[in-house]
């Protein structure tokens, strides 16, 4: 791979990230008019306000606020949290970690049901498999996080006889047969999405791979069609794949919101929500960046995955 | 290889959206009960005769709720796309035809918007905005603005580059002309597919934000709101919750399936698959 091309590509990506911060930073600061008032509320009084606009800086001209906000960003000081009393980057700190466990136990979860389903369905083209999946990845991209989470608590989470509790977080490193108990529901609920996804890429790309000059070569050289088909087959229809996981990494990082909500997973979701309705800006503010950052570079990593695996786009 | 028969996946399309129209057009008119109305002797009831998808916790008619709900529900999502559509396309044809420095330049903030998920963008502009339908509606659409931009000048490039946009040119046709009558109506048919499978899209956003109380507000009986207030009640009557969850899915079904078969008819290569 060439250095020009991934320079090229951090470029871009630094300057996305700036225009995000731009983006977010006008959302949340020019627009409402004034954010001590948003923060207190329309009946505070003038100097309750005046106090938290000297705290806020909401006195100096927004492009001083703006840089100001910037400078610490980059050095990861995001201000202190005007509810929970707290560094910024420490809360957000903690339920990133959060995030990342549950958000990767989807990921994991999904890669290992998704593709197998996708090349099993893809082998045995216009069966009953194939159409089963076909249906549950329609489903699937119908349903929204919050009709999903609530069907699958309805059935697998009822006080009296359920299988699974109804929210809440233990960390793996704590006691992992509890893990497992509290992240199945939320994994499920957001990985169902991205199996739908993934699962109907493959698909379709191994089809196509099916039919191309070197399987049938693979085949009459006499290798075995099990050897065929995960052996050549599969391995050469993964690069669409791993774009569509990436882009679908934009759904999962909204998605979190609503099924960290819903589980009571105290993750970033579950923090913007809190900060949402509290009008704890610093807080949005962070949790906005950081989740842009993480798809960003998500989109960056995965252009470096497809051009690895394939040598036309390097150059492209 | 041209296909005679009709495929079936376009066919459950054309009956899903056929059934979500009336629902959304006459669904208030044919409600049998009062959407509003109290009976307490019925409270969180399953389907029966009188109830056919059974009662909440006021022992209100939940068919009744969902009817009622329908057109609050699935014209959000139309009238959402349409508005964001209408900007992104303004946008994006703007930058295509423009080219140059401009269009760069657009496309780079496109780009850093598109870099905040869809659902994070849209609860920033909700809360920046207050709670509520409208406003909802609003955000829904400034946040599909970057994206069908995106697809908008795509398009417009791959057409502007044709033989018979020259030819306009050539014949000494204005630049509106040539925009309005040629390049457009060409560039089109991506700009559809993508809108419809949005519509299915901005339908559970709206719904989502009513389930999170930034959508509509009670006593609307918009599905979203229908299955948060459900929730306290779910596990005594499950049909509080899966019945608005899975009409929001079915009208979601809906436009996404249509979206793929009008993909599979305006565009041969894709047909394929």
């Amino acid at each position: 791979m060439t250095s020009g091309y991934l320079l090229r590509r951090l470029a871009s990506i630094v300057l996305v990230l700036a225009i995000v911060t731009f983006a977010v930073f006008a959302i949340t600061t020019i627009l409402p008019g004034n954010a001590a008032v948003m923060i207190l509320g329309q009946y505070a009084t003038p100097d309750a306000v005046k106090a938290l606009e000297l705290q806020l800086h909401l006195d100096q001209p927004w492009y001083v606020q703006y840089l100001d906000w910037v400078g610490g960003a980059v050095r990861g000081d995001f201000g202190m949290s005007l509810r929970l009393s707290l560094p910024v980057s420490q809360v957000v700190g903690q339920a990133f970690v959060n995030s990342l466990v549950l958000a990767g136990t989807a990921l994991v979860l999904v890669t290992v049901v998704a593709i197998p389903l996708g090349a099993l369905t893809a082998v045995k083209r216009g069966g009953i498999a194939d159409l089963l999946l076909s249906i549950f990845s329609y489903l699937g991209t119908a349903l929204p996080e919050f009709v999903t989470a609530t069907l699958l608590l309805v059935i697998f989470a009822a006080p009296d006889n359920g299988i699974f509790p109804a929210g809440g977080y233990v960390a793996p490193w704590v006691d992992p047969a509890a893990f497992v108990a509290h992240v199945a529901l939320p994994a499920v609920t957001l990985g169902l999405v991205l199996m739908a996804h993934i699962s109907r890429q493959v698909r379709s790309e191994m089809s196509e791979v099916l039919n191309s000059d070197f399987v049938r070569a693979a085949r009459l050289k006499g290798l075995r069609e099990r050897r065929v088909i995960w052996r050549h087959a599969l391995p050469n229809s993964l690069a669409p794949a791993v774009a569509v996981i990436s882009l679908d990494i934009g759904y999962l990082l909204g998605g979190i919101i609503v099924v960290e909500e819903i589980f009571a997973w105290p993750g970033l979701g579950r923090l913007l929500i809190y900060a949402l309705e509290n009008r704890d800006l610093p807080v949005i503010q962070a949790v906005t960046l950081l989740l842009a950052a993480v798809y960003a570079l998500s989109n960056f990593v995965s252009d470096i995955v497809i051009a690895a695996l394939d040598p036309r786009v390097r150059h492209a | 290889m041209r296909r005679t028969a009709i495929a079936p996946n376009a066919v459950i399309a054309i009956l899903l959206l056929a059934l979500i129209a009336t629902v959304a057009i006459a669904g208030p008119w044919v409600a049998p009960y009062d959407p509003q109305a109290f009976f307490p002797m019925v409270r969180l009831q399953g389907p029966s005769a009188a109830h056919w998808l059974g009662t909440d916790e006021y022992g209100r008619d939940l068919l009744s709720r969902i009817l009622n709900g329908a057109p609050e529900t699935v014209l959000f999502g139309l009238f959402a796309t349409v508005f964001g559509v209408g900007i992104g396309a303004l946008i994006g044809v703007t930058a295509g035809v423009l080219g140059g420095w401009a269009d760069n330049a657009i496309m780079r903030v496109l780009d850093g918007l598109l870099a905040v998920p869809d659902l994070l963008f849209t609860l920033l502009i909700v809360t920046v905005l207050g709670a509520g339908m409208g406003h909802a509606m609003l955000a829904v659409a400034i946040v599909f603005a970057p994206g069908m931009a995106r697809i908008a000048r795509s398009s417009v490039l791959s057409v502007r580059t044709r033989d018979y946009v020259r030819a306009a040119v050539a014949r000494g046709e204005s630049g509106a002309y040539v925009v309005m009558r040629e390049v457009l109506p060409n560039a089109l048919s991506p700009i559809i597919v993508e809108s419809t499978i949005r519509v299915s899209f901005a339908i559970m956003i709206g719904a989502t934000l009513g389930f999170l109380g930034l959508g509509a507000q009670p006593p609307s009986t918009e599905w979203g709101l229908m299955v948060s207030q459900g929730r306290q009640y779910m596990f005594s009557n499950p049909w509080c919750v899966a019945v608005p969850g899975i009409s929001i899915a079915l009208a979601a079904l809906g436009f996404n399936l249509a979206g793929d078969a009008l993909r599979d008819s305006l565009d041969p290569r894709g047909s394929r698959r």
